[in-house]
Protein backbone atom coordinates (compact mmCIF):
# COMPACT_ATOMS: atom_id res chain seq x y z
CA UNK A 1 0.00 0.00 0.00
CA UNK A 2 3.14 2.40 0.47
CA UNK A 3 4.74 1.44 -3.30
CA UNK A 4 0.53 3.17 -4.56
CA UNK A 5 0.83 6.20 -2.43
CA UNK A 6 4.38 6.80 -3.97
CA UNK A 7 3.23 5.98 -7.12
CA UNK A 8 -0.13 7.75 -7.73
CA UNK A 9 -0.14 10.00 -4.92
CA UNK A 10 2.75 12.44 -7.64
CA UNK A 11 -0.05 11.97 -10.83
CA UNK A 12 -3.44 13.34 -8.82
CA UNK A 13 -3.13 16.96 -10.02
CA UNK A 14 -2.06 15.61 -13.51
CA UNK A 15 -4.64 13.58 -13.51
CA UNK A 16 -7.15 16.42 -11.89
CA UNK A 17 -5.93 18.78 -15.13
CA UNK A 18 -7.39 16.11 -17.44
CA UNK A 19 -10.49 15.54 -16.30
CA UNK A 20 -10.90 19.24 -16.04
CA UNK A 21 -10.14 20.14 -19.23
CA UNK A 22 -12.62 17.58 -20.66
CA UNK A 23 -15.43 17.93 -17.94
CA UNK A 24 -14.80 21.65 -17.31
CA UNK A 25 -16.99 21.48 -14.52
CA UNK A 26 -14.97 21.20 -11.76
CA UNK A 27 -17.20 19.19 -9.07
CA UNK A 28 -17.65 16.52 -11.70
CA UNK A 29 -14.03 16.76 -12.65
CA UNK A 30 -12.55 15.91 -9.16
CA UNK A 31 -15.80 12.97 -8.95
CA UNK A 32 -14.25 11.10 -11.88
CA UNK A 33 -10.84 11.71 -10.12
CA UNK A 34 -11.99 10.15 -6.98
CA UNK A 35 -13.66 7.28 -8.68
CA UNK A 36 -10.43 6.89 -10.65
CA UNK A 37 -8.42 6.43 -7.66
CA UNK A 38 -10.85 4.17 -5.89
CA UNK A 39 -10.31 2.04 -9.00
CA UNK A 40 -7.03 2.22 -8.88
CA UNK A 41 -6.49 1.44 -5.09
CA UNK A 42 -9.02 -1.59 -5.54
CA UNK A 43 -7.03 -2.84 -8.49
CA UNK A 44 -3.77 -2.34 -7.87
CA UNK A 45 -2.81 -5.62 -7.85
CA UNK A 46 -4.41 -6.70 -10.75
CA UNK A 47 -2.27 -4.12 -12.55
CA UNK A 48 -0.29 -4.95 -15.80
CA UNK A 49 3.74 -4.50 -15.54
CA UNK A 50 3.86 -1.23 -17.05
CA UNK A 51 3.08 2.52 -16.93
CA UNK A 52 1.68 3.39 -13.75
CA UNK A 53 1.06 6.92 -15.02
CA UNK A 54 -0.41 5.33 -18.62
CA UNK A 55 -2.47 2.72 -16.44
CA UNK A 56 -4.03 5.68 -13.99
CA UNK A 57 -5.18 7.81 -17.40
CA UNK A 58 -6.74 4.78 -18.90
CA UNK A 59 -8.99 4.42 -16.02
CA UNK A 60 -9.92 8.39 -16.17
CA UNK A 61 -10.58 8.01 -19.53
CA UNK A 62 -13.11 5.46 -19.61
CA UNK A 63 -14.77 7.05 -16.98
CA UNK A 64 -14.83 9.94 -18.60
CA UNK A 65 -16.40 8.59 -21.94
CA UNK A 66 -18.66 6.82 -19.83
CA UNK A 67 -19.88 9.86 -18.35
CA UNK A 68 -20.30 11.56 -21.83
CA UNK A 69 -22.35 8.53 -23.10
CA UNK A 70 -24.55 8.64 -19.99
CA UNK A 71 -25.36 12.46 -20.09
CA UNK A 72 -25.55 12.35 -24.19
CA UNK A 73 -28.00 9.54 -23.48
CA UNK A 74 -30.38 11.79 -21.23
CA UNK A 75 -29.89 14.66 -23.97
CA UNK A 76 -27.94 16.72 -22.81
CA UNK A 77 -24.59 18.23 -23.35
CA UNK A 78 -23.16 20.31 -20.06
CA UNK A 79 -20.14 20.40 -21.12
CA UNK A 80 -19.87 24.28 -22.24
CA UNK A 81 -22.74 25.99 -21.36
CA UNK A 82 -23.11 25.30 -17.59
CA UNK A 83 -19.84 26.11 -16.80
CA UNK A 84 -19.21 29.30 -14.78
CA UNK A 85 -16.55 31.49 -15.48
CA UNK A 86 -14.14 30.38 -12.59
CA UNK A 87 -14.68 27.07 -12.77
CA UNK A 88 -11.74 27.05 -15.28
CA UNK A 89 -9.21 29.87 -14.46
CA UNK A 90 -9.60 31.39 -11.52
CA UNK A 91 -6.10 30.93 -10.24
CA UNK A 92 -4.65 31.71 -13.25
CA UNK A 93 -3.12 35.01 -13.94
CA UNK A 94 -5.86 37.97 -14.76
CA UNK A 95 -4.66 39.33 -18.15
CA UNK A 96 -4.50 36.00 -19.79
CA UNK A 97 -7.51 34.65 -17.78
CA UNK A 98 -9.79 35.66 -20.82
CA UNK A 99 -7.26 34.24 -23.39
CA UNK A 100 -6.94 30.91 -21.76
CA UNK A 101 -10.80 30.72 -20.91
CA UNK A 102 -11.16 31.17 -24.94
CA UNK A 103 -8.52 28.65 -25.59
CA UNK A 104 -10.68 26.02 -23.71
CA UNK A 105 -13.77 27.00 -24.84
CA UNK A 106 -12.88 26.96 -28.37
CA UNK A 107 -11.15 23.35 -27.82
CA UNK A 108 -14.51 22.27 -26.04
CA UNK A 109 -15.86 22.53 -29.47
CA UNK A 110 -13.90 19.89 -31.26
CA UNK A 111 -15.05 16.15 -31.26
CA UNK A 112 -14.29 14.37 -27.54
CA UNK A 113 -11.50 11.73 -29.18
CA UNK A 114 -9.83 15.08 -30.46
CA UNK A 115 -9.65 16.76 -27.39
CA UNK A 116 -8.27 13.50 -25.24
CA UNK A 117 -5.52 12.85 -27.91
CA UNK A 118 -4.43 16.78 -28.21
CA UNK A 119 -4.78 16.80 -23.83
CA UNK A 120 -2.58 13.55 -23.25
CA UNK A 121 -0.26 14.67 -26.33
CA UNK A 122 0.60 18.00 -25.74
CA UNK A 123 -0.43 19.11 -22.07
CA UNK A 124 -0.39 15.84 -20.43
CA UNK A 125 2.96 15.02 -21.94
CA UNK A 126 2.37 11.19 -22.41
CA UNK A 127 4.19 9.58 -25.49
CA UNK A 128 2.61 8.71 -28.61
CA UNK A 129 2.62 5.30 -28.16
CA UNK A 130 1.36 5.50 -24.17
CA UNK A 131 -1.62 7.78 -25.74
CA UNK A 132 -2.58 4.82 -28.14
CA UNK A 133 -2.43 2.92 -24.77
CA UNK A 134 -4.50 5.05 -23.34
CA UNK A 135 -7.27 5.13 -26.01
CA UNK A 136 -6.80 1.67 -26.57
CA UNK A 137 -6.33 2.57 -30.30
CA UNK A 138 -3.68 2.07 -32.68
CA UNK A 139 -0.57 4.74 -32.64
CA UNK A 140 -1.64 5.64 -36.40
CA UNK A 141 -4.86 6.83 -35.34
CA UNK A 142 -3.21 8.54 -32.47
CA UNK A 143 -1.20 10.35 -35.26
CA UNK A 144 -4.85 11.20 -37.05
CA UNK A 145 -6.54 12.68 -34.43
CA UNK A 146 -3.83 14.54 -33.04
CA UNK A 147 -3.23 16.02 -36.81
CA UNK A 148 -7.10 16.53 -37.43
CA UNK A 149 -7.39 18.37 -33.87
CA UNK A 150 -4.99 20.39 -34.07
CA UNK A 151 -6.23 21.72 -37.77
CA UNK A 152 -9.82 22.32 -36.40
CA UNK A 153 -8.60 24.22 -33.02
CA UNK A 154 -6.59 26.07 -35.47
CA UNK A 155 -10.01 26.60 -37.12
CA UNK A 156 -11.46 27.61 -34.47
CA UNK A 157 -9.20 29.74 -33.40
CA UNK A 158 -8.50 32.09 -36.83
CA UNK A 159 -12.39 31.53 -38.15
CA UNK A 160 -14.53 32.68 -34.90
CA UNK A 161 -12.18 34.80 -33.71
CA UNK A 162 -14.38 37.72 -32.89
CA UNK A 163 -16.60 37.82 -35.89
CA UNK A 164 -19.30 35.14 -34.80
CA UNK A 165 -21.77 35.74 -32.19
CA UNK A 166 -20.95 33.53 -29.19
CA UNK A 167 -24.32 31.99 -29.08
CA UNK A 168 -24.22 30.86 -32.72
CA UNK A 169 -21.33 28.64 -31.43
CA UNK A 170 -23.04 27.70 -28.23
CA UNK A 171 -25.95 26.04 -30.64
CA UNK A 172 -23.60 24.40 -32.83
CA UNK A 173 -21.62 22.99 -29.77
CA UNK A 174 -25.30 21.37 -28.61
CA UNK A 175 -25.87 19.13 -31.02
CA UNK B 1 23.18 13.82 -48.03
CA UNK B 2 20.17 12.31 -48.86
CA UNK B 3 17.36 13.20 -46.35
CA UNK B 4 14.88 11.17 -45.79
CA UNK B 5 10.93 12.70 -46.82
CA UNK B 6 9.55 15.01 -43.86
CA UNK B 7 6.27 13.38 -43.12
CA UNK B 8 3.13 14.61 -41.32
CA UNK B 9 3.88 12.75 -38.25
CA UNK B 10 7.30 14.34 -38.12
CA UNK B 11 5.78 17.88 -38.02
CA UNK B 12 3.81 17.20 -34.72
CA UNK B 13 6.45 15.25 -32.95
CA UNK B 14 8.49 18.02 -33.89
CA UNK B 15 5.85 20.14 -31.98
CA UNK B 16 5.77 18.04 -29.46
CA UNK B 17 9.64 18.03 -28.85
CA UNK B 18 9.85 13.77 -29.08
CA UNK B 19 12.03 13.52 -32.51
CA UNK B 20 15.53 12.53 -32.53
CA UNK B 21 18.25 15.86 -32.14
CA UNK B 22 19.11 14.67 -35.92
CA UNK B 23 15.90 14.34 -36.80
CA UNK B 24 14.86 17.74 -35.02
CA UNK B 25 17.53 19.35 -36.90
CA UNK B 26 16.62 18.20 -40.43
CA UNK B 27 12.60 19.11 -39.55
CA UNK B 28 13.98 22.68 -38.53
CA UNK B 29 15.95 22.98 -42.10
CA UNK B 30 13.11 21.78 -44.07
CA UNK B 31 10.57 23.96 -41.99
CA UNK B 32 13.37 27.63 -43.00
CA UNK B 33 12.72 26.16 -46.67
CA UNK B 34 8.98 26.06 -46.12
CA UNK B 35 7.38 29.18 -44.97
CA UNK B 36 3.73 27.82 -45.27
CA UNK B 37 4.33 24.88 -43.33
CA UNK B 38 6.17 26.78 -40.90
CA UNK B 39 3.29 28.75 -40.52
CA UNK B 40 1.51 25.93 -39.63
CA UNK B 41 3.77 24.30 -36.77
CA UNK B 42 3.98 27.65 -35.57
CA UNK B 43 0.50 27.92 -35.08
CA UNK B 44 0.34 24.59 -33.30
CA UNK B 45 3.56 25.24 -30.93
CA UNK B 46 1.17 28.15 -30.14
CA UNK B 47 -1.48 25.93 -29.52
CA UNK B 48 0.43 23.47 -27.12
CA UNK B 49 2.00 26.71 -25.18
CA UNK B 50 -1.71 28.30 -24.85
CA UNK B 51 -3.21 24.88 -23.72
CA UNK B 52 -0.61 23.93 -21.19
CA UNK B 53 -0.55 27.71 -19.47
CA UNK B 54 -4.25 27.68 -19.44
CA UNK B 55 -4.28 24.49 -17.58
CA UNK B 56 -1.45 24.77 -15.54
CA UNK B 57 -3.18 25.95 -12.61
CA UNK B 58 -5.33 23.43 -12.18
CA UNK B 59 -2.57 20.90 -11.23
CA UNK B 60 -1.08 23.58 -9.24
CA UNK B 61 -4.50 23.84 -7.13
CA UNK B 62 -4.43 21.89 -3.70
CA UNK B 63 -6.02 19.09 -3.43
CA UNK B 64 -9.27 18.46 -1.98
CA UNK B 65 -10.19 16.30 0.76
CA UNK B 66 -12.03 13.59 -1.14
CA UNK B 67 -8.95 12.81 -2.55
CA UNK B 68 -6.24 12.25 -0.20
CA UNK B 69 -5.19 9.13 -1.26
CA UNK B 70 -4.21 7.47 2.18
CA UNK B 71 -7.85 8.35 2.93
CA UNK B 72 -9.41 6.41 -0.58
CA UNK B 73 -6.80 3.70 0.53
CA UNK B 74 -8.03 3.21 4.05
CA UNK B 75 -11.54 3.43 3.04
CA UNK B 76 -11.17 0.78 0.16
CA UNK B 77 -9.41 -1.63 3.39
CA UNK B 78 -12.13 -0.93 5.64
CA UNK B 79 -15.79 0.85 4.69
CA UNK B 80 -16.40 -0.54 1.56
CA UNK B 81 -15.33 -4.04 1.83
CA UNK B 82 -19.07 -4.99 3.58
CA UNK B 83 -21.09 -3.47 1.33
CA UNK B 84 -19.15 -5.49 -1.63
CA UNK B 85 -19.42 -8.90 0.53
CA UNK B 86 -23.49 -8.16 0.36
CA UNK B 87 -23.69 -7.54 -3.43
CA UNK B 88 -21.36 -10.37 -4.59
CA UNK B 89 -23.42 -12.54 -1.90
CA UNK B 90 -26.66 -10.67 -3.44
CA UNK B 91 -25.24 -12.24 -6.52
CA UNK B 92 -25.46 -15.46 -5.69
CA UNK B 93 -28.61 -15.09 -4.23
CA UNK B 94 -30.01 -14.33 -7.68
CA UNK B 95 -28.18 -17.67 -9.31
CA UNK B 96 -32.22 -18.88 -8.46
CA UNK B 97 -32.50 -22.42 -7.39
CA UNK B 98 -28.90 -23.76 -7.61
CA UNK B 99 -28.11 -26.06 -4.86
CA UNK B 100 -31.57 -25.58 -3.59
CA UNK B 101 -31.43 -21.96 -3.05
CA UNK B 102 -34.16 -19.85 -4.20
CA UNK B 103 -35.00 -16.33 -4.64
CA UNK B 104 -38.27 -17.24 -2.52
CA UNK B 105 -36.15 -19.20 0.07
CA UNK B 106 -33.92 -16.02 0.34
CA UNK B 107 -36.86 -13.85 0.97
CA UNK B 108 -37.67 -15.63 3.89
CA UNK B 109 -35.14 -15.91 7.39
CA UNK B 110 -31.90 -16.86 6.15
CA UNK B 111 -30.62 -20.30 7.25
CA UNK B 112 -28.19 -20.57 9.89
CA UNK B 113 -25.85 -22.82 11.53
CA UNK B 114 -24.52 -26.31 9.57
CA UNK B 115 -27.40 -25.95 6.94
CA UNK B 116 -26.11 -22.60 6.13
CA UNK B 117 -23.09 -23.41 5.53
CA UNK B 118 -23.60 -26.57 3.82
CA UNK B 119 -25.55 -24.71 1.18
CA UNK B 120 -23.18 -22.13 1.02
CA UNK B 121 -20.57 -24.86 0.19
CA UNK B 122 -22.86 -26.28 -2.79
CA UNK B 123 -23.43 -22.57 -3.72
CA UNK B 124 -19.91 -22.62 -4.59
CA UNK B 125 -19.86 -25.73 -5.83
CA UNK B 126 -22.09 -25.24 -8.45
CA UNK B 127 -20.35 -21.93 -9.57
CA UNK B 128 -17.14 -23.04 -9.47
CA UNK B 129 -16.67 -26.87 -9.96
CA UNK B 130 -18.01 -26.93 -13.30
CA UNK B 131 -15.94 -23.89 -14.90
CA UNK B 132 -13.39 -24.82 -17.15
CA UNK B 133 -11.60 -21.45 -17.62
CA UNK B 134 -11.01 -20.54 -13.46
CA UNK B 135 -12.49 -22.31 -11.23
CA UNK B 136 -10.04 -21.68 -8.56
CA UNK B 137 -7.90 -17.89 -8.22
CA UNK B 138 -5.21 -19.06 -6.86
CA UNK B 139 -3.41 -22.33 -8.16
CA UNK B 140 -2.10 -24.85 -5.38
CA UNK B 141 1.71 -23.58 -6.74
CA UNK B 142 1.05 -20.61 -4.92
CA UNK B 143 -0.64 -22.52 -1.91
CA UNK B 144 1.35 -20.36 0.72
CA UNK B 145 0.65 -17.08 -1.06
CA UNK B 146 -4.04 -18.40 -0.80
CA UNK B 147 -3.22 -19.40 2.50
CA UNK B 148 -1.73 -15.85 3.50
CA UNK B 149 -4.78 -14.33 1.99
CA UNK B 150 -7.21 -16.14 3.22
CA UNK B 151 -6.30 -16.37 6.24
CA UNK B 152 -5.89 -12.44 6.37
CA UNK B 153 -9.26 -11.99 5.36
CA UNK B 154 -11.25 -15.12 7.87
CA UNK B 155 -8.42 -13.32 10.54
CA UNK B 156 -8.03 -16.65 11.30
CA UNK B 157 -5.32 -19.29 10.28
CA UNK B 158 -6.56 -21.44 7.62
CA UNK B 159 -4.73 -24.59 6.88
CA UNK B 160 -5.09 -26.48 3.62
CA UNK B 161 -5.90 -30.04 3.94
CA UNK B 162 -3.70 -32.76 2.02
CA UNK B 163 -6.57 -35.21 0.44
CA UNK B 164 -3.47 -37.13 -1.83
CA UNK B 165 -4.03 -40.24 0.74
CA UNK B 166 -7.76 -39.90 -0.53
CA UNK B 167 -7.09 -39.43 -4.08
CA UNK B 168 -7.48 -35.92 -4.40
CA UNK B 169 -5.23 -33.46 -5.41
CA UNK B 170 -5.05 -29.84 -4.45
CA UNK B 171 -6.19 -27.36 -7.55
CA UNK B 172 -6.03 -24.94 -5.55
CA UNK B 173 -8.74 -22.02 -4.35
CA UNK B 174 -10.43 -18.79 -3.72
CA UNK B 175 -11.86 -16.76 -1.21
CA UNK B 176 -16.20 -16.81 -1.67
CA UNK B 177 -18.57 -14.68 -0.60
CA UNK B 178 -21.53 -16.06 1.80
CA UNK B 179 -24.02 -14.49 3.65
CA UNK B 180 -22.31 -14.93 6.50
CA UNK B 181 -19.05 -12.90 5.35
CA UNK B 182 -15.98 -13.82 3.63
CA UNK B 183 -15.30 -17.89 3.08
CA UNK B 184 -12.26 -19.86 1.98
CA UNK B 185 -12.57 -22.51 -0.82
CA UNK B 186 -10.63 -24.93 -1.94
CA UNK B 187 -10.93 -27.19 -4.76
CA UNK B 188 -9.58 -30.91 -5.03
CA UNK B 189 -9.49 -33.31 -8.24
CA UNK B 190 -9.34 -37.18 -8.63
CA UNK B 191 -8.17 -38.94 -11.10
CA UNK B 192 -11.07 -39.29 -13.31
CA UNK B 193 -11.49 -35.61 -12.86
CA UNK B 194 -13.91 -35.68 -10.28
CA UNK B 195 -13.73 -32.34 -8.36
CA UNK B 196 -14.98 -31.82 -4.84
CA UNK B 197 -14.48 -28.81 -2.74
CA UNK B 198 -13.88 -27.77 1.21
CA UNK B 199 -15.37 -24.41 2.21
CA UNK B 200 -14.70 -22.83 5.60
CA UNK B 201 -15.08 -19.58 7.42
CA UNK B 202 -16.24 -18.43 11.46
CA UNK B 203 -19.13 -19.63 12.76
CA UNK B 204 -21.59 -17.43 14.79
CA UNK B 205 -21.26 -17.15 18.60
CA UNK B 206 -23.91 -19.98 18.76
CA UNK B 207 -22.43 -22.47 16.25
CA UNK B 208 -19.10 -22.74 17.63
CA UNK B 209 -18.63 -26.48 18.01
CA UNK B 210 -21.33 -28.71 15.83
CA UNK B 211 -20.84 -32.89 15.11
CA UNK B 212 -20.63 -34.02 11.39
CA UNK B 213 -23.72 -33.53 9.65
CA UNK B 214 -24.95 -34.79 6.07
CA UNK B 215 -25.93 -32.00 3.88
CA UNK B 216 -27.59 -32.42 0.59
CA UNK B 217 -28.46 -30.12 -1.95
CA UNK B 218 -30.03 -30.85 -5.09
CA UNK B 219 -27.82 -32.92 -6.90
CA UNK B 220 -24.67 -32.65 -4.50
CA UNK B 221 -23.64 -34.07 -1.20
CA UNK B 222 -21.44 -33.84 1.36
CA UNK B 223 -20.98 -33.11 5.20
CA UNK B 224 -20.62 -30.13 7.53
CA UNK B 225 -19.57 -29.60 10.75
CA UNK B 226 -17.86 -27.31 13.11
CA UNK B 227 -14.43 -27.30 15.46
CA UNK B 228 -14.03 -24.28 17.64
CA UNK B 229 -15.32 -21.78 15.86
CA UNK B 230 -14.44 -22.61 12.31
CA UNK B 231 -17.27 -24.19 10.15
CA UNK B 232 -16.66 -26.69 7.33
CA UNK B 233 -18.19 -28.10 4.63
CA UNK B 234 -17.08 -30.58 2.01
CA UNK B 235 -19.40 -30.74 -0.95
CA UNK B 236 -19.24 -33.45 -4.00
CA UNK B 237 -21.25 -34.95 -6.55
CA UNK B 238 -20.49 -38.62 -4.89
CA UNK B 239 -22.07 -40.54 -2.48
CA UNK B 240 -22.13 -40.11 1.29
CA UNK B 241 -20.43 -42.65 1.69
CA UNK B 242 -17.75 -42.62 -0.63
CA UNK B 243 -17.43 -39.03 0.80
CA UNK B 244 -17.31 -39.69 4.64
CA UNK B 245 -14.12 -40.90 5.12
CA UNK B 246 -12.44 -37.69 3.41
CA UNK B 247 -14.70 -35.48 5.38
CA UNK B 248 -13.28 -37.30 8.44
CA UNK B 249 -9.49 -36.39 7.19
CA UNK B 250 -10.37 -32.92 6.78
CA UNK B 251 -11.76 -32.85 10.30
CA UNK B 252 -8.83 -34.69 11.80
CA UNK B 253 -5.72 -32.22 9.89
CA UNK B 254 -7.44 -29.45 11.26
CA UNK B 255 -7.71 -30.18 14.48
CA UNK B 256 -4.45 -30.96 14.36
CA UNK B 257 -3.00 -27.32 13.44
Amino acid sequence: MKDILLQVEPLIPALRRYARALVRNRANADDLVQDCLERAVSRWNQRRDGDVRSWLFAILHNLAVDQFRKTAARGRHVRIDETSEDDLSDAAAQEHRLMYQDVLNRLARLPEEQQSVLLLVAVEDLSYADAAKVLNIPVGTVMSRLSRARERLQQEIEGTKDTTPTNVVQMRSER
Amino acid sequence: MNHRPITEDDLHAYVDHVLEPERQAEVAAYLVAHPEVAKRVADFTGQRHLLRAALAPIAEEPLPAELNLSRIIEQGARGRSPVRWAMAAMLLLSIGGLGGWSMRGALQAPPSGLVALGQEAAVSYGVYAPDRIRPVEVRASDSAQLLQWVSDRLHRPVKVTDLTASGYRLMGGRLVATSHGPAAMFMYDDDQGSRIVVLTRPMSSADQNAPMTPQSHDDVAGFAWADDGMGYSLIGRATPESLRPIANEVRRQARSI
